[in-house]
């Protein structure tokens, strides 16, 4: 018998509390220092795209060599900017406002990137983060498709997977990961995901309270499509509008279902190819036993 | 104003019309692989009832035929990793959240049944090994057809995952197909064409086509098979291929050409109901409005 003493417990306690980050959209100032300083800790390559056109967003998405991504909404102030302000953001802003987001791996409670990974490379660490082991991943490419919201890339040059590691070289010497640190705002917050739950919640009523009722919480609630994100975010407009999933959802909570379908078509084969053979055979023991006296 | 034009109100969805998921990178290897893991798997579960009904012909055709459709088909997932060299990590963990990973596994044991089944029978000793390796093979077999609809249906593309309960009737049917006019052209080359082939062949090149259509209804307005002009030509000539090649089958009767032109359209068929699937895949996950009315289905 395994007795649970106090020794064991404190074991327990130390384990690392899990991390996050909370992304404060209101405060962003749109300066791409997090996706520099992402770039520089992660040694991520940097390649000239040209411009998109769309703002100030030339980035486009998060993939394997991007894992900030800032997006630039560009709206009517009318549309966006809570009462009290609007006269004096329409004043300094001609009539428009930017809504900018800095966008980041949700490190899924329900990770669907790990879930499919046929190689064990995805793993959850210490830190309850998801992080691809590059020694182990073959490449397959599957993790891809199943991300809810398309953060996880192939890399064409390494032909690996590729995403945010929440800067977990970073974490296991107790720093804080690139962006937040580089952040000037404080729009992205580190630190244990309760303390940033709590965090978000206070900030949300604090916007509510001043007028802000476009205001909401993405990645706050546990019981979502996948289970809780690790990184959450404060927005003010509907999440599509940030490119953003409304309703992710981790596919493999369908697994059963998509197994089932799976065997009950294979039987079908093997019962629909047995039953064309057999009848055959009836025939030609008919046609045999009719043809012998 | 010139602002008023950049709103969420502008024909393009979400932001910039950007993808909210990422499209599948899998080349047409892949496609080309469901094709020859269901040619292998169901010529696996044919060769098995014919062993077992004392049918030792078509056994032996439909064993050839299972190793015709299995010898490429490593290649062609190998091909598509980013890290060829790193294969063997596909089996370094069991993990049965990972179809993929439970695919390999399958493939594990089918390759040596199957392999194992179709050298005893050539050399046409222990028959009853045979039969147990061929039974082997026709279990995994059966499951070889149908794992990758659990493979691409466990994914965020919203005309994959809303398909999980119709694509595996669609691979299990185009695999019954493509088995049936390979063992047929088999079978026609070294006598007569087999006519359990036959119909194996041509009622799972009907069976496709009807489960397609089934299931592109099902999926409404998630559906690309028709939105995406070269999934819908994909998908037409599939449909033309494979319901004129069924018919061809029957009609051919004796004759070796006619058999063999009819059998080589319900195989093109079959590859391209495959390759339809991933481009389906793609051009779905792509549109932003459509993974917007995926998540606003109740």
């Amino acid at each position: 018998m395994t007795v649970v003493d106090h020794q064991d417990l404190s074991v327990d306690a130390s384990a690392p509390e899990r991390v996050g980050f909370f992304t404060d959209t209101t405060v962003c100032i749109g300066c791409k220092a997090c996706e520099v300083a992402c770039k520089e800790w992660n040694e991520l390559p940097s390649e000239v795209r040209g411009l998109t056109g769309h703002s100030y967003d030339n980035t486009v998405a998060l993939d394997a060599t991007h894992w900030r991504h800032v997006a630039f909404v560009e709206q009517p102030a009318d549309v966006a900017v809570p009462d009290a302000l609007a006269d004096q953001l329409r004043a300094q802003a001609s009539s428009m406002v930017w809504l900018m987001s800095s966008d980041v791996c949700k490190h899924c409670t329900e990770a669907a990137c790990l879930d499919v990974c046929p190689t064990g490379s995805l793993v959850r660490t210490e830190f309850d983060t998801v992080v691809v082991q590059p020694d182990i991943c073959n490449g397959c490419g599957y993790c891809v498709p199943a991300c809810p919201f398309g953060v996880i890339g192939r890399d064409d040059h390494s032909g690996q997977a590729a995403k945010c590691t929440l800067c977990y070289d970073r974490l296991r010497s107790d720093r804080t990961p690139a962006c937040a640190q580089a952040c000037p705002t404080d729009s992205i917050q580190f630190g244990p995901l309760k303390e940033l739950r709590e965090r978000a919640s206070q900030r949300l009523d604090e916007l509510r309270g001043a007028g802000d009722h476009r205001a909401r919480l993405y990645g706050h609630d546990e019981d979502d499509g996948v289970g809780g994100m690790g990184a959450m975010f404060l927005l003010r407009d509907d999440p599509e509008v940030y490119g953003l999933p409304p309703a992710p959802r981790t596919t493999t909570r369908d697994l059963a279902s998509m197994w089932k379908s799976a065997f009950t078509a294979a039987t079908a084969l093997g019962v629909s190819i047995g039953a064309v053979v057999s009848v055959a055979s009836l025939f030609t023991r008919a046609g045999r036993s009719g043809k012998r006296p | 104003m010139t602002v008023a034009t950049s709103t969420g109100s502008s024909s393009t969805a979400g932001y910039y019309g950007q993808p909210i998921v990422a499209p599948h990178v899998w080349e047409d290897t892949i496609g080309w692989y469901f094709f020859t893991g269901g040619l292998a798997g169901a010529s696996a579960v044919l060769a098995s009832a014919a062993d077992i009904a004392g049918k030792q012909r078509l056994a032996t055709h439909a064993r050839r035929a299972a190793m015709i459709g299995l010898v490429p088909s490593p290649l062609l997932l190998i091909a598509d990793l980013g890290r060829p060299e790193r294969f063997a990590n596909m089996l370094r963990v069991v993990k049965p959240t990972s179809p993929m990973n439970i695919g390999s596994w399958l493939l594990a044991v089918f390759a040596p049944a199957a392999g194992g089944a179709w050298i005893l029978g050539e050399l046409g000793r222990l028959p009853t090994s045979t039969r147990m390796l061929g039974l082997v093979g026709a279990v995994t077999g059966a499951v070889v057809t149908t794992y990758t609809a659990v493979l691409v249906t466990n994914t965020a593309t919203p005309a994959w995952h809303e398909a999980k309960g119709e694509l595996p009737y669609v691979f299990a049917a185009s695999a019954a197909g493509s088995a049936g006019a390979t063992v047929t052209v088999l079978s026609a080359m070294s006598g007569r064409p087999d006519p359990i082939a036959v119909a194996v062949g041509a009622g799972g090149a009907v069976a496709e086509a009807i489960a397609s259509t089934v299931m592109q209804r099902r999926l409404g307005d998630l559906s690309t098979y028709h939105s995406d002009a070269p999934t819908r030509r994909l998908d037409r000539l599939a449909k033309l291929l494979s319901i004129g090649g069924a018919v061809g089958l029957v009609a051919a009767r004796q004759s070796r050409l006619r058999t063999s032109i009819a059998a080589a359209a319900v195989l093109t068929g079959s590859v391209c109901v495959r390759l339809a699937v991933l481009r389906a895949g793609t051009a779905s996950a792509s549109d932003p409005a459509s993974v917007l009315r995926q998540q606003q289905r109740p």
